[in-house]
């Protein structure tokens, strides 16, 4: 393959930021294109079908299911409250009278003469959409949802647990190496998404939430930590939907690994700012990674793009990130590119290539085992 | 036909193998590969497969395409006779399904859906304990491709399987691509229930009826269900998906589900030789595992036990002690939650260290073993039929619905997958295999050498001669044979258990004695068939009884003959230092690591 490599995160100090806002079933959109929204604003509502009830109708009026019909003084479609008698007997003697009272408010779905059953639905959920990001709507899907565009600071994590959230940016250490401790957070982080350096334990984004902070963004976490937060050892990296009461970013990944320092710098000159982030991530075909996107008030795209990774292969003098122990985190240049498979300890005969570091010293890794860093 | 090209459309990578027959046999000359481009920004499966072929062309000098067009049929060396293809790109063929008794027709359901290549997302049941809002509320929020829906003997039960269909209607759920078509639904249950099902779910699914899965208690009948599946799959999934009504086009027979051909080589493969076969392919999110007993076929998936992707459940579902107890050093367990999670959240990295090797390849024994854990207890024999019993198996444990895999008279394992085909030595694959699956008796051990078996599985369906020969002669590495202790032999380490004699094909005689809880390996190359006699000491068995000699063929392999005594379950020693120390015994022993 001749791209054997983990493309890197993207990384934006100002970029055109697109998001597709769409409901899960149609419904209505109730804005328009043009329109300048707030994160906070609804763009679309629809409403979810309401639960299904089902209730063994025979069994409870002791008949036959295919008799079932004639019992029923409610019909399909037929809107029900609560409690309200549905079907019942008719004996000779009144006092023997059997009645099926509506465990629910809602309409009659189905009334089955073979299982004898009924099935009734609860009315529907209303449910909305929000703009998520302060920006425009460019474009309108009909019944379904918006494009909303913004220019904004982008970053992308590499894992997150905790979904959309919208609060005011704060720097809480001092460098990309620091620890973020409980001692940090403050009374004054309530409804902010904080940053930190390198770490953060369990104690810390505990503390966090109690004080109500929104969201973290942190360098690394410690595996054990994160199974605290959820109440379970997660297995698959599909996230996004914990209901934990705070959204957590790390950038690096897992244990204590300073935040990459242009990462850091950029989310320290945008301390302050509305920041909404995601910490939604899917690591499958089709990959998810959190974001971070920090909108300028000052609307319109001034033309600077997404910092591009180069559309090509590796090339000598290429900044990457080994993202693998023995060098895990480590940055360098990359110094040689030989084109023959070599042989790596483990055995395996691989394609490596040879990084220089700041400090003048070099290793050689797989070329699977860097991901390319922007210029 | 002469000129074969093949590919496999997988997730993340679309891998094309060239076969040609030369002198008078079929062999796989040369392969190439290249992203898969299901998704965004090229959202065309035939871009990938583009990519592939230029590769092939690249390599083997053969021209293929003409353009964007396969040059058919080949002259010299230029075009190919025929295209196949398989595919799982996309996250595969997802299934929902259903059955009136949990363990009776909704386990043939299940067996129907995974033998097809599905991943089953979920089994609703009449008495699966759910509440029926519940099943209606998780049928509505699975989005699978299709629902198989069974029920009822011919002539059986109409109630639970309507009632089943009243659930699927009052769900309405959609399919996961394509908003605007219907949900394929198959009814495969009780003849006398067809037309109240039409009149449930006619209108709101795409509702198509065949053969009954379970027409009678003592009798499974899965493949006109299978078959269904595999054609909805191409008609309505697969024409969803991007790009593949071109390359349906393209192909010479119907493109498969990837885990489907699989299953169609394993089971050529075990007819031809009249041999039990079981089969693993272990994936970055996936393990299948696929059983040939005879005439009985089954395939499972643990949908998130594998090596990359989900490589962090495999710890979740094993156990932080269940992984370390492969690991041959002593490690912080703190240290290894995080290694596992840093794979996880950047599944294309490679172990750069021995030790990170090491690390992998004890996860990988545990991902095995819970798979194949799932796969007996669904490869079973059908519950709920009565049977005669005489009075020899009146003190028998055996009941109706055990697992139809006996370890004894397994014939040949086969092991599939990145940690597998591609570990640095053959041995290690060896080891963990056996590790893994724990064979017993005398079994036969091989892997894939480049995974080309779904391709050759599909080809077999156009010409199985060609499938079976490259199959035999490129595809499988033979690593040897495994000879062992079988179940409940178990004993003290350093005891006296075995000795053997081996005759090698030229007649010269090896001796040896192996006390219990070891391993030790004799040469024999590949193509070799030696004989082995074992005698074990009065307490252990190696297949024939207690202290009853084995004679048997072995035949050769990479690595060679395997003499296993640990017993069965394998057990390892609870404290750290002396596990390590054990561990490192058995590596050495079978040449795993370097030194």
């Amino acid at each position: 393959m001749t791209h054997a490599y983990t493309p890197g995160l993207r990384i934006a100090e100002r970029t055109k930021v697109t998001s597709q806002r769409v409901l899960p079933l149609l419904g209505d959109v109730i804005v328009k294109k043009g329109d300048v929204l707030k994160a906070e604003d609804v763009v679309a509502r629809t409403h979810l079908p309401g639960k299904v009830h089902a209730i063994n109708a025979v069994n409870r009026l002791g008949i036959q299911p295919k008799d079932l019909r004639e019992y029923m003084l409610k019909k399909e479609g037929d809107p029900v409250r609560k409690d309200e008698i549905i079907a019942e007997t008719k004996p000779w003697v009144k006092i023997l009278k059997t009645v099926l009272l509506s465990p629910i408010t809602g309409t009659i779905e189905t009334i089955s003469t073979v299982t004898g059953q009924v099935l009734l639905r609860e009315p529907p959920k209303p449910i909305q959409v929000y703009a998520y990001i302060g920006g425009s709507v460019t474009a309108v899907m009909e019944k379904e949802g918006v494009v909303m565009e913004t220019t904004a600071t982008f970053i992308q994590g590499i894992f997150g647990v905790g979904g959309e959230t919208v609060g005011e940016l704060a720097v809480t250490v001092d460098k990309p190496d620091d620890m973020l401790t409980a001692d940090h957070i403050l009374p004054l982080h309530k409804d902010k998404i904080i940053v930190g350096g390198a770490f953060i334990r369990h104690d810390a984004i505990d503390k966090a939430r109690r004080t109500g902070v929104k969201g973290i963004i942190v360098g690394g976490i410690d595996d054990e930590d994160l199974r605290k937060l959820l109440g379970y050892d997660l297995g698959v990296a599909i996230t996004g939907s914990e209901e934990i009461g705070i959204t957590l970013i790390i950038t690096e990944g897992f244990g204590q690994i300073p935040m990459a320092q242009r990462t850091f710098e950029l989310l320290k000159s945008r301390s302050g700012a509305k920041t909404s982030i995601n910490g939604a991530t899917q690591i499958r075909a089709g990959v998810v990674r959190p974001e971070i996107i920090i909108p300028y008030e000052t609307g319109g795209f001034s033309g600077e793009e997404m910092d591009k990774l180069p559309d090509r292969g590796m090339e000598i003098g290429d900044t990457v990130r080994i993202i693998r122990v023995p060098y895990f985190g480590k940055i360098g240049k990359i110094k040689a590119l030989p084109f023959s498979p070599q042989t790596i300890e483990t055995g395996a005969t691989v394609r490596i290539l040879e990084i220089e570091f700041p400090d003048g010293s070099s290793a050689v890794v797989p070329r699977t085992n860097v991901e390319m860093l922007e210029a | 036909m002469n000129v074969i090209i093949a590919t496999d459309c997988g997730s993340t990578t679309t891998k094309a193998i060239l076969i040609e027959k030369k002198e008078g046999a079929y062999r796989q000359t040369f392969r190439g590969e290249s992203p898969t481009t299901v998704e965004a920004p090229f959202e065309d499966v035939t871009r990938g497969v583009l990519n592939a072929f230029a590769e092939v062309e690249e390599l083997s000098g053969r021209k293929i395409l003409d353009g964007e067009k396969i040059i058919t049929p080949a002259r010299g060396n230029v075009g190919v006779d025929i295209y196949v293809s398989t595919s799982s790109a996309g996250g595969g063929l997802q299934m929902m399904v259903a059955g009136a008794v949990k363990t009776m027709t909704a386990e043939s359901a299940q067996r129907a859906a995974l033998g097809a290549g599905a991943i089953v997302m979920d089994v609703i049941a009449s008495n699966d304990q759910r509440l029926p809002h519940e099943k209606i509320d998780r049928i509505r929020h699975l989005r699978p491709d299709m629902i198989l829906l069974s029920g009822g003997t011919d002539g059986g039960t109409v109630t639970h399987v309507v009632e089943l269909a009243e659930y699927i209607s009052a769900a309405n759920p959609k399919p996961r691509l394509g908003m605007t078509f219907q949900l394929p639904v198959i009814y495969a249950g009780n003849k006398v229930a067809r037309e109240k099902i039409k009149e449930i779910l006619d209108k709101k699914t795409s509702l198509h009826i065949t053969e009954n899965i379970r027409p009678m208690l003592e009798r499974e009948n899965l493949f006109p269900a299978r078959q269904e599946i595999q054609k909805l799959f191409l008609e309505h999934v697969m024409a969803q998906a991007p790009g593949y009504k071109k390359l349906m086009s393209w192909t010479g027979a119907p493109i498969m589900p990837t885990p489907g051909a699989v299953g169609l080589i394993m089971q050529t493969i075990a007819k031809k030789d009249t041999i039990n076969v079981v089969g693993v392919d272990i994936g970055g999110a996936t393990t299948d595992v696929f059983s040939v007993y005879g005439e009985i076929f089954n395939r499972t998936v643990s949908a998130n036990l594998g090596m990359s992707y989900s490589i962090s459940n495999v710890l979740a579902e094993a156990g932080l002690e269940n992984i370390l107890r492969w690991v041959p050093f002593d490690i912080d367990e703190s240290d290894l939650r995080n290694r596992v999670k840093n794979k996880m959240i950047r599944p294309t990295t490679i172990p750069q260290t021995l030790e990170e090797l090491k690390v992998e390849q004890a996860i990988s024994r545990e991902a095995l073993r819970l798979s194949f854990e799932q796969h007996k207890s669904l490869a079973v024999g059908l519950k709920g039929v009565q049977r005669e019993r005489d009075i020899s198996e009146a003190f028998k444990q055996e009941i109706a619905g055990e697992t139809l895999i006996d370890m004894l008279t397994l014939d040949l394992l086969v092991g599939s997958g990145g940690v597998l085909s591609h570990a640095p030595r053959r041995s290690q694959a060896m080891l963990m295999m056996i590790d893994a699956f724990q064979p017993e008796g005398v079994t036969r051990l091989a892997v894939d050498s480049i995974f080309m078996m779904p391709h050759l599985g599909v080809l077999s369906t156009v010409n199985e001669q060609a499938a079976t020969e490259v199959f035999e002669k490129d595809c499988l590495i033979h690593l040897g044979t495994c000879v062992s202790l079988v179940k409940e032999s178990v004993g003290k380490r350093g005891e006296k258990c075995i000795s053997y004699r081996i005759t090698m094909p030229d007649g010269k005689q090896t001796k040896g004695a192996l006390s219990y809880g070891d391993i030790c390996v004799l040469p024999l190359d590949t193509g070799q068939v030696a004989e082995i006699e074992v005698l074990p000491v009065k307490n252990f068995d190696a297949g024939e009884g207690k202290g009853k000699p084995v004679r048997r063929k072995v035949f050769g392999g990479v690595v060679g003959i395997v003499i296993d005594t640990r017993g069965r379950p394998i057990t390892v020693a609870k404290d750290k230092v002396s596990r390590v120390e054990q561990l490192q015994q058995w590596t050495k022993a079978i040449d795993a690591y370097p030194e």
